[in-house]
């Protein structure tokens, strides 16, 4: 997710453009000899596939002369996308994926805020510790992730398990109910950090002599943490939202891994995984469609959610 | 203030606040804790002993086994991941900044059009182009190559964006200007002058690079069949599934995992301040 996330940046960035005047410049030739390392691979790895994969969505196979005849590609039209909308895995996919996102975003990114505003406060020691343990998560991928904590969820391995059947529960990480909320504490661990330090970041940046004011009317630590920070640093807060909604929908390493320890996750549970499995059943026109209709929804989910929030907050 | 019951509030909540944060503290460091415990110990003793402490030290062997083990694929899985991971992130690093650069320092006909594609190329999640760029590349012949995974992962649309807010911000328009009359040409000036202020910039935009290609675990997975050509991510995880099959393999995936993230891990820790900056600059520009 890190570059997806990373990526959203730019999206709250408003370009700064600036006019200059023509002239003056190189010539073309040698402009585009800079710009042609980046937009040819750009074009060939990032443009094409896109358009292939729109392309694809449209094409249906058909067959000539019933089930044993050859079969070929033609124009389907949204016969793709009809049949997405129709198959209700996609849906318990996307519900799946819905809790998850629902539940997972607003807990981590709370963490993440609670952790930056402590960071941000006298109250507290060893700020560098902190900021580093919590931030270190964010150097392992997310499988390798997944299989630390498939060791700490197993029933043989691990000391966790152990520990709580010591004191009487008797815990399912993996079970039907649980091994959501079991995907949902790997991104929280992975991602809190990485969240955090945008946050802290931005709280980094504001000027002491806000808070002066603020400290000579007698206000607490925590009244200028949650009445004056918090506001401050809203965007990146706004930031760190769209970044993770993106990420949850793009979910596949983390579930992939637990479902190799797991047989309560399904190979179509999460949309990508859904669209891999699609697939290697060599139905590419579905799964291209499939690929197009997450695409669609994260755009919406994201634009949606800043449109929402930056009407409520007037940011 | 000297008022005794605000500095016994401070004293409470200043061992709430501790607590607090040494609770989460652990929470981060128990898996990574739990890795390194398990790492050095025999593969009899994972299920028997107690997972969160130490028993019968045994990490020399352990990494042994890892290195050895199918004829040495591990390393093999390691040095593919410096090829796509490190080379890939230089390689994208190097044709951000000169993109990024002419953005920002260039007057041309048509910059912000494509300024706008770039930005358009930042909104695509890489998991949807893995599987029409793995249709695309078995027409060519280039699946199961290391071209099918570090080719799509040298191009970063987010680099660019970086590339070009940081070349504005730390490039001096007249350094350039005097780089001109002093004869150099844009190479030149881009190498000597504008590489060297963007320095920093620069290993922000690698850090991110690594990380989005390091944590790309859809792209090989769709693109790659031949062990030989595996990622560590991708070799680990074909192992952790073999081990319901071949239960000893277990040990070799803990050891192969903490050997995978330890380097990673103290480098972020020693780049720390890259990160600060970059993330700065993407959510405040």
């Amino acid at each position: 997710m890190t570059d997806t996330a990373a990526r959203a940046t730019s999206v709250v960035a408003p370009t700064r453009v600036r006019r200059r005047l023509r002239g003056g410049g190189p010539r073309a030739g040698t402009v585009a000899a800079f710009l042609t390392p980046f937009f040819l691979p750009f074009l060939l790895f990032y443009l094409v596939p896109v358009g292939y994969a729109l392309w694809q969505s449209l094409r249906v196979v058909r067959r000539t002369g019933g089930q044993y005849g050859t079969s070929y590609t033609a124009f389907g039209g949204f016969e793709q996308y009809a049949q997405v909308l129709r198959n209700t895995e996609f849906w318990s996919s996307i519900g799946r994926i819905g809790l998850f996102g629902v539940v997972q975003v607003p807990v981590m990114l709370f963490v993440a805020l609670v952790i930056a505003l402590l960071l941000d406060t006298p109250l507290l020691k060893l700020k560098a510790f902190f900021r580093i343990t919590a931030f270190m998560p964010y150097a392992v991928p997310g499988v390798i992730a997944a299989i630390m904590w498939s060791y700490l969820y197993s029933p043989q391995l691990s000391p966790v398990v152990d520990l709580l059947n010591g004191i009487g529960l008797k815990p399912d990480f993996l079970g039907p109910g649980a091994v959501l909320w079991s995907t949902a504490n790997v991104s929280t661990w992975l991602w809190t950090g990485y969240n955090m330090l945008i946050m802290f970041s931005a709280l980094q940046s504001i000027p002491q002599e806000l808070y002066e004011a603020a400290k000579i009317d007698g206000a607490s630590n925590w009244t200028i943490a949650w009445r004056v920070k918090v506001p401050i640093i809203a965007p990146s807060i706004v930031l760190t939202s769209v970044f993770s909604i993106i990420g949850t929908l793009q979910l596949y390493a983390e579930p992939a891994v637990l479902r190799q320890i797991s047989s309560n996750i399904s190979s179509t549970f999460t949309p990508n995984m859904l669209a891999y499995t699609v697939a290697s059943g060599n139905n590419y026109q579905q799964a291209a469609a499939i690929s197009v209709v997450i695409a669609v929804i994260t755009f919406v989910l994201s634009f949606g959610f800043m449109r929402l929030t930056s009407k409520r907050a007037g940011l | 203030m000297s008022n005794p019951s605000v500095i016994r509030e401070s004293r409470v909540s200043r061992t709430a606040v501790m607590a607090l944060m040494l609770l989460l503290a652990v929470y981060f460091l128990l898996p990574v804790y739990f890795l390194v415990v398990a790492a050095t110990k025999p593969q009899g003793d994972l299920a028997a002993t107690n997972g969160l402490v130490f028993s019968h030290f045994n990490l020399f062997e352990n990494l042994r086994v890892l290195f050895t083990r199918s004829d040495g694929v591990f390393g093999r899985w390691a040095l593919n991941t410096v090829v796509y991971a490190v080379l890939g992130a230089a390689v994208g690093t190097l044709i951000s900044a000169l993109c990024g650069y002419a953005l920002a320092k260039f007057p041309f006909r048509g910059r912000e059009v494509l300024f706008s594609v770039v930005l358009g190329g930042v909104l695509v999640p890489t998991t949807a182009l893995a599987l029409p760029l793995f249709l695309l590349f078995s027409a060519t012949g280039l699946v199961n190559t290391y071209f099918a995974v570090f080719l799509p992962s040298i191009v970063s649309p987010f680099g660019v964006y970086l590339a070009r807010v940081f070349a504005n911000a730390s490039v001096p328009q007249e350094l350039i200007e005097s780089a001109r009359l002093d004869g150099a040409g844009e190479f030149r000036t881009f190498f000597s002058v504008a590489f060297r202020l963007m320095t920093p910039a620069l290993v922000t935009i690698f850090l991110f690079q690594f990380v989005a290609i390091w944590n790309n675990f859809f792209l090989p997975m769709v693109m790659l069949q031949k062990e030989s050509l595996f990622p560590i991510t991708l070799g680990l995880y074909e192992w952790n599934g073999q081990t319901a099959r071949a239960p000893l393999l277990q040990q070799s995936v803990i050891t192969g995992s903490l050997v995978s993230i330890v380097p990673v891990i103290i480098v972020f820790v020693l780049l720390q301040r890259f990160w600060r900056t970059g993330l700065a600059a993407g959510s405040l520009k």
